[in-house]
């Protein structure tokens, strides 16, 4: 990673700030201008697709939190996005709590139970915390389509429109901004956090658990501090999906939902809030782009009878690629193309 | 009296398939020291070749389940070179991620090639019922038992007769000392990947001849986690006992109780496992504190 020559820093302060070049403000501004645009120059179905995107992005960010920079692994995305999703549902739909209660309830539910299932983390490592992951969403998923009193078990359960401060949010627009605040939030504490304390010890227990302790990190409070503000995140993803698209149904959350996010964060960047952005974007739009190539060309026709197999193809299939061949991810690649105009005309 | 017998050999032949299943698990952890995340698909693969070549080719099924053999060795052989062998040396959390891609990307093939309707599996060993100390008995469940049997001893005399068995096990042991020994690790690392490619046919034959052909075997394979666990992970009798345990306990609480708890039961005695003993009844304890 090259820096830009002639910055240097003279206090913490300043070595701390989030954007030192006028090139990194310019194309902040730039990122900015572009989701303010985004929606009025797209198509009504791509606006729709945006917003999943923006969902995907704060559920992305929070599970790069917990795998990415804590190096815990977690197969149980989908089941935390389903007690996100159906907490705000049902005590929108049930207790008609108002918009933005419900998700704040939902982001400190989801965030109690991944803690409650992080506990396995305190002892276990790498494919055992994996394999107690895979459980938790089992587990999760099963009481959601079996606690049929509460959850409606396998039928759909309907969600009343979201309305803030007398204003209905309603139709894919409202939604857009409304779901752009909240990833711009998600994206900006992540980002802060990982320069706090808190998210360096994060770091340090993914480099190597033993020196961390060592150093005065305590890993039995930090693992469980990840796996509840990961959760938050996965939390506040499931309540908007919950809100947003006015029904909630179990097969939105099951472990292929798991395996996306994954994908989404490897093939992004482990261990990079923006990583998360572009592997959200990546894969919720891959597989739009292949279904309309496919329906706009004749000779991708043949596509069309598979494309559910391709759209379960192309997570697994991103997963197995870019960790052979470019483990970093869309983070790396863009940061080795900044560097590269960084030393033009000089390769080294 | 009777439902008791049912339900124990029921669950005695979920088990002994079960175990079956984990076999391939295990012998590529204990090989490779890489958690196979795929295995459901393996499965998967060889129960739909294997019904491929019996219903729409038409072979006889004796060369059916050879072809399903040559097309497991295949497949380990194929995934070991081209996905885990670069990842050598990469993170635990790396290699555990590959997998789970594999296991999209073949679900996703299966799907591909042949649909996601169910199929009904040929009759390859006999159905009907007998009577045993009794109860009646579905015929084919003990069936299952002998073939999981005969397989397992046919693992058993490899590992600790042939050649490549023994420098298995030293590998697993201890890859310097077997690499000094002129053993290549890297021949037993494909062989550990053909051979659960081998148990996967059995295994999915059998799980078919149960359920039927459907990506359902997949499912059912997931069931392989809390049986490595309870067993432990690097155990070829811990998956034996484990499967046991793992049948019996659905068995019994599909039988009992009911209710769709014996879907998930196995993943909570898998959470509790994990909790009090990782390393399971029969795994190495390999301290490690944080």
């Amino acid at each position: 990673m090259a820096s830009a020559t002639g910055v240097y820093h003279t206090s913490y302060r300043a070595d701390l700030a989030l954007r030192h070049t006028r090139a990194e403000y310019f194309r902040l501004a730039l990122a900015l201008a572009t989701i303010a645009a985004l929606p009025f120059v797209v198509s009504p179905y791509w606006l729709t697709v945006l917003n999943q995107i923006g969902i995907a992005i704060i559920g992305a960010i929070g599970l790069n939190l917990l795998v990415g920079f804590t190096g815990q692994i977690s197969l149980g995305q989908g089941g935390f996005l389903a007690v996100g999703a159906y907490t705000s549902g049902l005590l929108a739909a049930r207790a008609g709590l108002p918009f933005g209660l419900d998700v704040a309830c939902a982001m400190l539910v989801t965030a109690a139970m991944g803690t409650l299932f992080g506990l396995p983390a305190l002892r276990l490592k790498g494919l055992y915390l994996a394999i107690a992951t895979l459980a938790s969403q089992q587990i999760i998923l099963w009481v959601v389509t079996h606690w049929d009193a509460v959850t409606g078990g396998t039928s759909a359960l309907v969600v009343p429109p979201a309305e803030l401060l007398g204003w209905q949010i309603y139709g894919d627009m409202a939604w857009y901004w409304v779901i752009a605040f909240c990833a711009g939030v998600a994206t900006l504490a992540a980002t802060n956090l990982m320069r706090t304390g808190i998210g360096r010890a994060f770091v340090a227990i993914r480099d190597h658990d033993v020196a961390a302790s060592v150093i005065g990190v305590d890993p039995f409070r930090y693992k469980l501090l990840a796996f509840f503000i990961s959760s938050a995140f996965v939390g506040l993803a499931g309540a908007l999906t919950a809100r947003y698209n006015l029904i909630v149904t179990w097969e939105r959350f099951t472990l292929d939902v798991s395996i996306l996010y994954l994908a989404m964060i490897i093939v992004g960047g482990l261990g990079s809030v923006a990583g998360a952005i572009y592997g959200a974007a990546f894969m919720i739009a891959v597989p739009v782009w292949i279904e309309e190539l496919s329906r706009s060309l004749s000779s991708l026709a043949f596509l069309q009878p598979d494309l559910p197999a391709i759209q379960q193809l192309i997570p697994g299939l991103t997963i197995v690629l870019s960790l052979v061949f470019e483990p970093r991810g869309i983070a790396r690649i863009w940061q080795r193309i900044k560097d590269y105009f960084r030393l033009w005309p000089f390769r080294h | 009296m009777e439902t008791f017998i049912q339900l124990t050999v029921n669950g005695l032949s979920n088990g002994a398939i079960l175990a079956l299943a984990a076999l391939g698990f295990v012998l590529i952890y204990k090989a490779t020291g890489v958690i196979n995340f795929a295995q459901g698909e393996f499965l998967l693969i060889a129960g739909f070749v294997i019904w491929f070549m019996l219903v729409v080719v038409g072979v006889p099924w004796l060369v059916g389940i050879a072809v399903a053999v040559l097309v497991g060795i295949a497949l380990g052989l194929v995934i070991e070179r081209l996905v885990l062998r670069p990842m050598v040396g990469e993170p635990v959390i790396s290699v555990i991620m590959v997998t789970i891609g594999l296991s999209a990307v073949l679900g996703a093939i299966v799907q591909i090639i042949w649909g996601t309707r169910p199929r009904a599996f040929p009759d390859f060993i006999p159905s009907g019922t007998v009577q045993l100390f009794g109860a009646t008995v579905a015929q084919n469940r003990l069936w299952a038992l002998g073939i999981v049997a005969v397989a397992l001893a046919g693992f058993g005399l490899f590992y600790t007769r042939s050649r490549e068995g023994i420098a298995m096990r030293a590998v697993a042991d201890d890859q310097q000392a077997a690499l000094a020994q002129g053993i290549s690790v890297r021949r037993t690392f494909a062989v550990a990947w053909a051979l659960a490619g081998v148990s996967a046919v059995f295994g999915g034959a059998l799980i078919a001849n149960l359920i039927g052909v459907s990506g359902a075997i997949s499912s059912f394979g997931l069931l392989v986690f809390p049986v490595v666990i309870l067993g432990g992970l690097d155990s070829v009798p811990g998956a034996v006992v484990g499967g046991a345990i793992v049948g019996l306990l659905t068995s019994y609480v599909g039988g009992y109780i009911g209710g769709g708890l014996e879907t998930v039961i196995p993943y909570m005695a898998l959470l509790a496992i994990l909790l009090v003993k990782p390393y399971g009844l029969f795994g190495q304890l390999r301290i490690e504190r944080v």
